[in-house]
C-alpha cells in the first residue's frame, strides 16, 4: 500500500514537514513494515514553471523536419523575472525551439527552465540548436515522468487548467509530493486505505484524526433505484456470496471533462495510471475508503442487476478484453444479456464506460472473501479490488463509498445524481468478544489497568462494555481480523507499544538432551569432516533419470518418486531417491572452478514413496484435533524419509608437495569411507561383491548389515556413466541409509575381557579360485580356528608366477592369545589348522 | 722408523716416550677413521707397545714384574686416551649427522587434509546446544508434508491470503494434499500431538519456498524455530528467552526488539530485530525472524486445552542468521557447495 503524503494529511496531523521516511517510522510502531519511498523529487528539480506560448515561428530544417522558434512568457504580464540563473532571461520572455507542433500562440505550457533536472538525470541549459540559443525545454508528461503521452507538449488549458504564468508547475502536477510504500499483513484489510493508515498513524503517535467515511452524508436506506436481485444459490461454507450491493446512479456527467490534477497526481503516487474520470474516481474512492466500487455505462445495462453463480458454459468478456469461460463457483454480476462482471474481480467489457457515456451506475458492494479469492486464483487475475475483497471489507462503508463516488462524479463530472437509489443486503452480525479481567495482562505478561484496556479498545472504534468479571467487546465493522479474547490482547499491546513489554526467562523443566539418532548423527557427519571430506548441501530437486539411475540398484527397475506439481524447473522436477545426483553436480561445479581433487559428503533425507497412495484425499479442519485415525492417515500418506549419508570423491587424496606422494581416490577408499561411518557408529559393515547400475560392475561393494539387510553401495563409479556426467574417470562414491545404520547400533556396548598373556602369530597363505570373496574366507579362517584366535588379517594378495591361471594366493594373518595361559606352539598350530580346514572345506583353499 | 722403534719393557723412559707418540697420535686424530689408525699403529699387533709387551717374557724371571708394571700401565695410559678421544670423535660425528639432516620444515607436505563441515550445519548445531542447554530438545519431522500439519493446523485458513504469503511447492498430484514444507512449524504440531506438556522443543531443518535461488533468496533453506507450551506463559517469557537465545548468540551486548506483525499461528504477533553493533556498514537493527504467543487454534488442533495451557513460538533462518553475523553477502556461496566455503569455516564457525 502507498500512501501519499498530502492524502494522509487530510485526514491527520501530519506534520508540515514530515518525509515519507517519517511517516513508515511512525507506521513500523503499529506493525506496518517499510517497504518503500516513492518521492518524485529524487529525480526532477525546478525551476520547471507555467510559461505562455507568445509567438511561435515555423522553421523548415534541411534535414526535413520542421521546428518551432518560440517566444514563452514564463512571469505574469507586467512583472520583473525573480529567478536567475545562467539562461534565464530577466526580461521573463524565454526564447525555446520546440519540435512538437501540437500547440499553439497563446497556449499555457509547461516550462523547464535552464537549471531544471528532469527524470533520466536530464539536466536542462541554455544551449545553441538550430541557428537558435534555446534557454530551456516545453515539456510533455513523459518527459516529466507523469504520463506515457511523449507526442506532444502538454497544453494547460487541454487538462482543465489554466494557471496564472510562473507558477510552479511541479506542485501543479504534484511532483512535489511523495508516497511512503508499507506492506500491510493479510489480516489488516482495512489499511488498504487511506481511512485505515490515518486510524493507524493516530494510534502511533497519539494525534488526532478525522476518519474519512464521517465526512460523507450517505442515505441510510435509499429507495426506489435500479433494480438488483441477490441470488446466491451455491453459497461457499454457508456464506453468501454477496452480502450488500448499493447501486446509485449519476446521470449527465459530461465524458470530455478531464480528472483534475491533484487526484491524477495522488493516484499515480498510489500506483495508478489515469484512465478517465469515472474511472479514476472510483480508483480514488477505494483508496481513501478502502472500498472497491464500479461503474457501469447506465445506457449499457439491461434490465435487473443479478448477482448470482455462473451457470454451467457461461462465458463473460472482461475488461481486459480476454473472454473467460466461467466456472460454476464463480459469483457473477448479470442483466438480462448475461454475464456482465466476476463480482469483485473485474468488471465485463460490454457494459464498460466509454468517451461517450454520460449516465452512470456505480456499484458499491460487499463479498465473501472466500469466493473472490477463488475466482481471483482461478482467473489468475489479481486485482486491487480483489486485493481488499478477498481480505474482508468494512460492511458498513458500501454506501458511504457509493456517495462519495456521486458526490465525485457531480463535482467533478457536472453530474446530477438521483434521488432513489439501492442498497440491498444483510449485514453481519458483529462479534462479540467476552476479554476477561486481568486477561491481557497475563497473556502479555505486565500490568494494564482496566482504563487502559478500554481507552485503547475505544481507540480501535470498538464499542466496550462491562460483562461479568471483564469487559464485551464489539469490534468495529472494518476489522474483521478481530475474532478472538487474543486478538484483542495483541491490539492493546500494540498500542501501548511492545517495546514495553518487559523480558521473564522460563524455566524449562529438565531435558533429555538430544536423542540418540541425534547423537549419532552428528558425530557421523562430524566423522566424515573429521576424516577430510567437505560437507555440502545441495538441493534435493533432481531428474527423472538420475533418479532412475542412482535410485536403484537394477537398471530398468521402477523406481517410484515424488514429483513437485509446481517445480521451479521441469527437468529437475523430482525429489531425489538417492543423495549421489546433488553430490556430482557439486563436484562438477567445483571441478569447473578448478578444484580437481575432492571429497564430498552430504547428509540429507531422500524421498521414498512406498507401495500405496501419497497423501489424503482430503485434510481435516482447521482448530480440533483430529481423530486418531485420521492423524494415522495423514501420517501413512507420506513418502519413506530416510536420511542418507553419501560422499564423491575424484581425484586426488592431498596435493602434490616436496617429500610427498599424493594417492589418488580409488574404489577402496569409499568402501573405507562406509567403514568408517560404520566404526564411528558402533555397527559392522558387511561388504560383498555389488551389482548397481550407477556403479563399475567390477568394482562395486554392495554394504550389508550383518542382520542381511543391504544399506548402501560404495565403489567407483561406472565409467560409461561418468563420461556421460562428463566427471572424471575413477571417481568412486559411496551412499548409505544412516537411519539404518543409527538402528542397527548396539544400545549397550559390552565390555570384552583383556588378555595379558602372550600373543602367538601364525601366517598362512592359501590359494583359492580367483572369484572368491577374501572376506569369505577371512570369515571361514574365523571360525574355522575357534576361539584361540584373537584376530586375522588380510595382508596381502598374490596372482603370477607359481600361481595358477584363474586363482590367487590370500596371506593372512593369525594372532592367537588365550584368556587364561600361555598358548603352546602345539596349541596355536592345531587352531591355525582348524582355520585352513575350514576354508578348504568352504573355498577348496589350499595352502601354499 | 725411530717412532715405531720397539721401546725396553725395562727402560721406563722409553716406554713413556711411546707413550707420549701414542697420546699425541691419538689426539691428533681429527675422526674415527684416523683414530682407529692411530689405534692399530699404537696399541695393535704390530705397535711398540704391543711388541715391547711380548718382550717381556723373554727378560730375566727378576725383570718380569717390573717391566710388566711398567708396559702395562703404558698401554692402559693409551688406551685411556683412545676411549676419550673416541667418545669426543663420536660426539662430534652424531652432532654432524644431525646436522646433515636438517629438512626445511615450512616445506612439510599436507598429508591429512583437513575436511570441513557446511556452515549452515555448524551453525544449526550451535544454536541446538545453546537451546539443549536451557533444558529443551530438538524436535525434527519430515520435509515431505501433509498440507494439514503445514497450514490448517497451523491456523492457516482454507483460501486466506494469509496462505500464499509462502509460496509453496505441491506434491503431485495437488488432491493428495502433500507439500515441501514451507516452515518447520508442522513439527512443533507434531511435537504438541506427540509429547506430553510443558513442551519445550526446537525445531531446526531445511525448508522450501517457490523463489528463484539470488543473492538474498533460495528455495531451499534453513530455519530454527522454538515452542514453548506451559501454564502461564506470556509475551514477556517470550521476549525473555530471546533475549538469554541473542545473547548466547551474540554477547552479552546483543538486544532484541519486536514489532507489531501477523502470523495465522500466533496472536499476538511480532517481527524480532536484533541490534547488531559489528553490522557492515555501522550498528543497526536486523530483521532476524518472527514470534508470538501461539494461537489457541493451533494449540486445538493438537488438543491441548488453550483455557488452561500457553505457549509461544518463534523462527529464525540459519541463512540470514549466517549472512550478518558471518558477513556472507550472497546466497549463492551458501549454496553452491563451492569447497572453497565450507573449508574456511572448517568446524568453526
Amino acid at each position: 500500500m502507498r500512501i501519499p503524503l498530502s492524502w494522509l494529511r487530510e485526514y491527520t496531523q501530519l506534520p508540515a514537514g514530515a518525509r515519507a521516511e517519517d511517516l513508515m517510522a511512525d507506521l513500523v510502531k503499529v506493525g506496518l513494515e517499510e517497504e518503500a519511498v516513492h518521492r518524485p523529487a529524487d529525480s526532477i528539480s525546478g525551476p520547471v514553471v507555467v510559461g505562455q506560448v507568445l509567438s511561435l515561428v515555423k522553421e523548415p530544417q534541411s534535414n526535413g523536419k520542421t521546428i518551432n522558434w518560440c517566444q514563452v512568457r514564463v512571469v505574469p504580464e507586467g512583472q520583473e523575472q525573480t529567478l536567475t540563473g545562467k539562461g534565464i532571461d530577466p526580461s521573463g520572455v524565454q526564447g525555446i525551439v520546440c519540435g512538437a507542433h501540437n500547440f499553439a500562440e497563446g497556449d499555457k505550457v509547461v516550462v523547464t527552465l535552464p537549471g531544471a533536472t528532469l527524470p533520466g538525470g536530464f539536466h536542462i541549459s541554455a544551449r545553441k540548436t538550430y541557428g537558435h540559443v534555446s534557454a530551456g525545454m516545453i515539456a510533455s508528461a513523459r518527459e516529466l515522468g507523469i504520463g506515457e503521452d511523449h507526442d506532444g507538449i502538454i497544453v494547460l488549458s487541454r487538462l482543465g487548467l489554466d494557471p496564472e504564468l510562473g507558477t510552479d508547475a511541479l506542485a501543479l502536477f504534484g511532483l512535489d509530493d511523495e508516497a511512503a510504500e508499507i506492506n500491510v499483513t493479510p489480516d489488516r484489510s482495512y489499511c488498504f486505505s487511506i481511512r485505515g493508515i490515518a486510524r493507524e498513524y493516530s494510534h502511533s503517535t497519539g494525534t488526532p484524526f478525522t476518519d474519512p467515511a464521517t465526512l460523507v452524508t450517505a442515505p441510510s436506506a435509499p429507495e426506489g433505484g435500479y433494480g438488483v436481485v441477490l441470488d446466491d444459490a451455491a453459497p461457499i461454507y454457508n456464506v453468501p456470496g454477496c452480502t450488500r450491493f448499493v447501486a446509485r446512479i449519476v446521470r449527465g456527467v459530461d465524458p470530455t471533462r478531464p480528472t483534475p490534477q491533484w487526484m491524477v497526481s495522488r493516484l499515480r503516487l498510489a500506483g495508478v495510471r489515469s484512465i478517465s474520470l469515472p474511472v479514476d474516481v472510483s480508483n480514488y474512492v477505494m483508496f481513501e475508503l478502502g472500498q472497491p466500487t464500479h461503474c457501469y455505462d447506465l445506457a449499457k445495462l439491461d434490465g435487473d442487476i443479478v448477482v448470482r453463480r455462473a451457470a454451467p458454459g457461461e462465458t463473460l468478456e472482461t475488461l481486459d478484453g480476454k473472454v473467460r469461460t466461467l466456472d460454476a463457483e464463480d459469483l457473477l454480476i448479470t442483466d438480462a444479456s448475461g454475464p456482465i462482471g466476476i463480482a469483485g474481480v473485474m468488471g465485463g467489457a460490454s457494459t464498460e464506460c466509454s468517451d461517450t457515456t454520460t449516465d452512470i451506475l456505480i456499484e458499491a458492494a460487499n463479498f465473501d472473501p472466500v469466493g473472490i479469492a477463488r475466482s481471483r486464483r482461478r482467473h489468475k487475475l489479481p486485482s486491487e479490488a480483489s486485493k481488499r475483497f478477498e481480505r474482508g471489507v468494512d460492511w458498513h462503508v458500501a454506501s458511504v463509498a457509493a456517495q462519495r463516488v456521486v458526490d465525485l462524479l457531480v463535482d467533478l463530472g457536472g453530474g446530477t445524481a438521483d434521488d432513489a437509489g439501492t442498497d440491498v443486503g444483510t449485514a453481519p452480525e458483529p462479534a462479540r468478544i467476552h476479554l476477561p479481567s486481568g486477561f491481557v495482562a497475563e497473556r502479555i505478561g505486565m500490568d494494564f489497568s482496566d482504563e487502559l484496556i478500554v481507552r485503547s479498545l475505544g481507540e480501535l472504534g470498538a464499542d466496550v462494555e462491562p460483562e461479568g468479571e471483564g469487559l464485551r467487546v464489539t469490534p468495529p465493522s472494518w476489522r474483521n481480523d478481530l475474532e478472538t479474547k487474543e486478538d484483542l490482547s495483541e491490539e492493546v499491546a500494540r498500542l501501548v507499544g511492545y517495546d514495553k513489554i518487559p523480558a521473564t526467562l522460563p524455566v524449562a523443566p529438565p531435558g533429555r538432551g538430544y536423542t540418540r539418532a541425534q547423537q549419532q548423527r552428528r558425530r557421523l557427519v562430524q566423522a566424515l569432516a573429521d576424516a577430510g571430506l567437505t560437507e555440502v548441501l545441495a538441493y534435493p530437486f533432481v531428474s527423472q533419470t538420475a533418479n532412475e539411475t542412482f535410485g536403484t540398484a537394477e537398471a530398468g527397475a521402477p523406481r517410484p518418486a515424488v514429483r513437485l506439481a509446481n517445480p521451479l524447473s521441469e527437468e529437475h522436477g523430482w525429489l531425489r531417491t538417492s543423495i549421489l545426483p546433488g553430490l556430482i553436480d557439486t563436484a562438477k561445479r567445483n571441478h569447473g572452478r578448478g578444484f580437481r581433487d575432492l571429497a564430498l559428503f552430504e547428509a540429507g533425507l531422500v524421498f521414498l514413496p512406498q507401495d500405496g497412495a501419497l497423501g489424503t484425499s482430503s485434510i481435516p479442519p482447521l482448530g480440533a484435533r483430529p481423530e486418531e485415525d485420521v492423524l494415522d492417515a495423514l501420517y501413512d500418506g507420506l513418502p519413506h524419509q530416510p536420511l542418507h549419508i553419501g560422499a564423491v570423491l575424484t581425484g586426488k587424496d592431498s596435493p602434490e608437495a616436496p617429500n610427498h606422494a599424493p594417492r589418488a581416490w580409488d574404489w577402496a577408499d569409499a568402501i573405507d569411507i562406509a567403514r568408517l561411518a560404520g566404526e564411528v557408529l558402533g555397527v559392522e559393515i558387511v561388504v560383498s561383491q555389488g551389482a548397481h547400475q550407477a556403479f563399475h560392475p567390477g568394482r562395486a561393494a554392495q554394504l550389508s548389515l550383518r542382520s542381511g539387510e543391504t544399506v548402501g553401495y560404495a565403489g567407483e563409479l561406472h565409467p560409461k556413466l561418468l563420461a556421460e556426467l562428463d566427471m572424471p574417470a575413477r571417481s568412486v562414491a559411496v551412499e548409505l541409509d544412516a537411519d539404518a545404520l543409527f538402528a542397527a547400533a548396539a544400545d549397550v556396548v559390552v565390555a570384552k575381557h583383556i588378555s595379558t598373556f602372550p600373543l602367538a602369530t601364525q601366517d598362512v597363505a592359501l590359494v583359492v579360485d580367483a572369484g572368491v570373496p577374501a572376506d569369505a574366507v577371512k570369515d571361514a579362517l574365523r571360525e574355522g580356528a575357534g576361539e584361540l584366535l584373537e584376530d586375522v588379517s588380510l595382508f596381502d594378495v598374490y596372482t603370477g608366477a607359481g600361481i595358477d591361471e584363474g586363482k590367487k594366493s590370500l596371506a593372512f594373518g593369525l594372532r592367537f592369545r588365550a584368556g587364561d595361559r600361555t598358548l603352546t606352539a602345539d596349541e596355536a598350530s592345531e587352531a591355525r589348522a582348524g582355520a585352513v580346514a575350514l576354508a578348504a572345506e568352504r573355498f577348496g583353499a589350499v595352502q601354499r | 722408523m725411530t717412532a715405531q722403534s720397539v721401546p725396553d719393557p725395562v727402560d721406563e723412559a722409553a716406554v713413556a716416550a711411546a707413550v707420549e707418540r701414542a697420546v699425541a697420535a691419538i689426539a691428533a686424530a681429527g675422526d674415527l677413521e684416523g683414530l682407529k689408525a692411530a689405534r692399530i699403529a699404537h696399541t695393535g699387533e704390530k705397535s711398540p707397545l704391543a711388541l715391547a709387551n711380548r718382550a717381556i717374557g723373554s727378560l730375566p724371571k727378576e725383570s718380569k714384574a717390573a717391566a710388566g708394571k711398567i708396559v702395562g700401565g703404558a698401554r692402559g695410559r693409551v688406551n685411556k686416551a683412545i676411549a676419550e678421544r673416541q667418545a669426543v670423535l663420536e660426539a662430534e660425528n652424531d652432532a654432524r649427522i644431525l646436522v646433515e639432516e636438517t629438512v626445511d620444515v615450512t616445506a612439510a607436505p599436507r598429508r591429512r587434509r583437513a575436511g570441513a563441515r557446511h556452515p549452515l550445519s555448524t551453525l544449526q548445531d550451535r544454536v541446538s546446544d545453546i537451546f539443549v542447554g536451557m533444558g529443551w530438545e530438538i524436535a525434527e519431522g519430515p520435509e515431505v508434508e501433509s498440507e494439514w500439519f503445514n497450514f490448517d493446523a497451523l491456523n492457516f485458513k482454507p483460501d486466506h491470503p494469509a496462505r500464499e504469503m509462502q509460496d509453496t511447492f505441491f506434491v503431485e498430484p495437488p488432491e493428495a494434499h502433500l507439500l515441501l514444507r514451507t516452515h518447520t512449524s508442522p513439527v512443533q504440531v507434531r511435537s504438541m500431538l506427540e509429547r506430553e506438556v510443558p513442551i519445550y522443543v526446537l525445531c531446526p531443518g531445511k525448508v522450501f519456498r517457490t523463489d528463484e535461488l539470488d543473492a538474498t533468496h533460495t528455495p531451499v533453506f534453513h530455519q530454527f524455530e522454538g515452542l514453548a507450551i506451559d501454564k502461564g506463559l506470556s509475551m514477556a517469557d517470550l521476549r525473555g528467552t530471546l533475549e538469554h537465545f541473542a545473547r548466547q548468540m551474540f554477547g552479552e551486548e546483543a538486544q532484541i526488539r519486536l514489532r507489531p506483525n501477523f502470523f495465522p499461528f500466533t496472536e499476538p504477533s511480532a517481527e524480532l530485530d536484533i541490534w547488531h553493533p559489528g553490522a557492515k556498514g555501522g550498528p543497526r537493527w536486523i530483521e532476524w525472524g518472527g514470534c508470538g504467543m501461539v494461537n489457541p487454534n493451533v494449540l486445538r488442533a493438537a488438543g491441548i486445552d488453550p483455557e488452561e495451557y500457553s505457549g509461544f513460538a518463534f523462527g529464525m533462518g540459519i541463512e540470514r542468521t549466517l549472512m550478518f553475523r558471518n558477513e556472507v553477502a550472497d546466497m549463492h556461496d551458501m549454496i553452491e557447495g563451492d569447497v572453497r566455503f565450507s573449508e574456511h569455516f572448517g568446524m568453526e564457525i
